[in-house]
């Protein structure tokens, strides 16, 4: 079981009280088609992707990208079971969706990019790390029910 | 693959932060070392606790050796060449830590170029910094 510091428990609360998640959703998720686009492969359906302006315009990614932020409130409200909590999701992503679990880890670092660039020097070596850890136990999470 | 205008991006993005390169070295240093402490293991000779000496001035070393290679991407395996050498026969760094650093790296741009680091200034830095740490290592085996 994952232990979770009071002090990391607080800055990861305080990151995400914050956070602008109809902002950050779309930013990250849209990086993430830039920097990695063999990922825009599970996003036939959502329009044109073609450029990285076609991307910043897409209003399909954009509101995934809010989706798949929101989804981090539930690891927030689990921390000490964030395993058990994203077992139905990565049976989703594993059985259903078919994406390959190192596309998370490659989303994850997007969205620590994002984070960085919004918090500027706010964004610590330390806060850095203990937001990297959360992000890993998420990804962790959602790569366990692949068999 | 990167394309011309990715390089005029890369060198651009280079030139204007080579006046902190000190700043900008040390500080994706003290990340990488705080999110992968393995990273430390090589540099057990020197002090490098933040704001030391040795980090900003080995920071600055390899911010300005990143900024070299971003002049003329396509001459990097000769710009490199010295480098290579050191990191393959005296070094001998495992290539992980090159990724480590690397991502350190894109987060200390982000944290200063805050919304000047775009997707696509991002997508092109990430292919240069690979690029960067390929070469680097040609020599290893």
């Amino acid at each position: 079981m994952v232990k979770w510091s009071d002090e990391e428990r607080k800055v990861i609360s305080t990151i995400f009280s914050n956070l602008d998640y109809d902002d950050i959703g779309p930013k990250a998720l849209r990086r993430c088609l830039i920097v990695y686009p063999w990922t825009q492969r599970h996003f036939s359906t959502f329009g044109d992707l073609t450029t990285p302006a076609a991307i910043m315009k897409n209003e399909k990614a954009a509101a995934h990208g809010i989706k798949v932020l929101h989804g981090l409130d539930r690891a927030l409200k689990n921390m000490d079971n964030i395993k058990a909590t994203y077992a139905e999701l990565s049976i989703l992503h594993s059985e259903k969706l078919h994406v390959d679990p190192d596309n998370f880890k490659l989303l994850a670092d997007c969205l620590t990019i994002t984070i960085a660039a919004k918090m500027g020097d706010c964004f610590t070596a330390a806060t850095q790390v203990i937001f990297q850890k959360f992000l890993c136990v998420v990804v962790s999470a959602l790569g366990k029910q692949y068999h | 693959m990167l394309s011309t205008r990715e390089k005029e991006l890369i060198a651009e993005i280079w030139g204007r932060l080579t006046p902190v390169a000190e700043d900008i070295g040390a500080e994706a240093l003290l990340r990488m070392f705080a999110t992968e402490p393995g990273s430390k293991t090589y540099f057990s000779h020197l002090d490098i606790s933040p704001s030391s000496a040795h980090l900003r001035s080995h920071g600055k070393k390899i911010v300005l050796a990143i900024a070299e290679g971003a002049k003329d991407i396509s001459q990097l395996a000769v710009t490199l060449g010295p480098l290579q050498t050191l990191h393959a026969y005296q070094l001998r760094i495992d290539p992980t830590n090159f990724k480590f650093f690397s991502h350190c790296m894109l987060v200390t741009l982000a944290a200063h170029m805050r919304n000047d680091f775009t997707p696509v200034a991002h997508a092109a830095m990430d292919k240069y910094l690979s690029a960067f740490a390929a070469v680097l290592a040609e020599k290893f085996r």
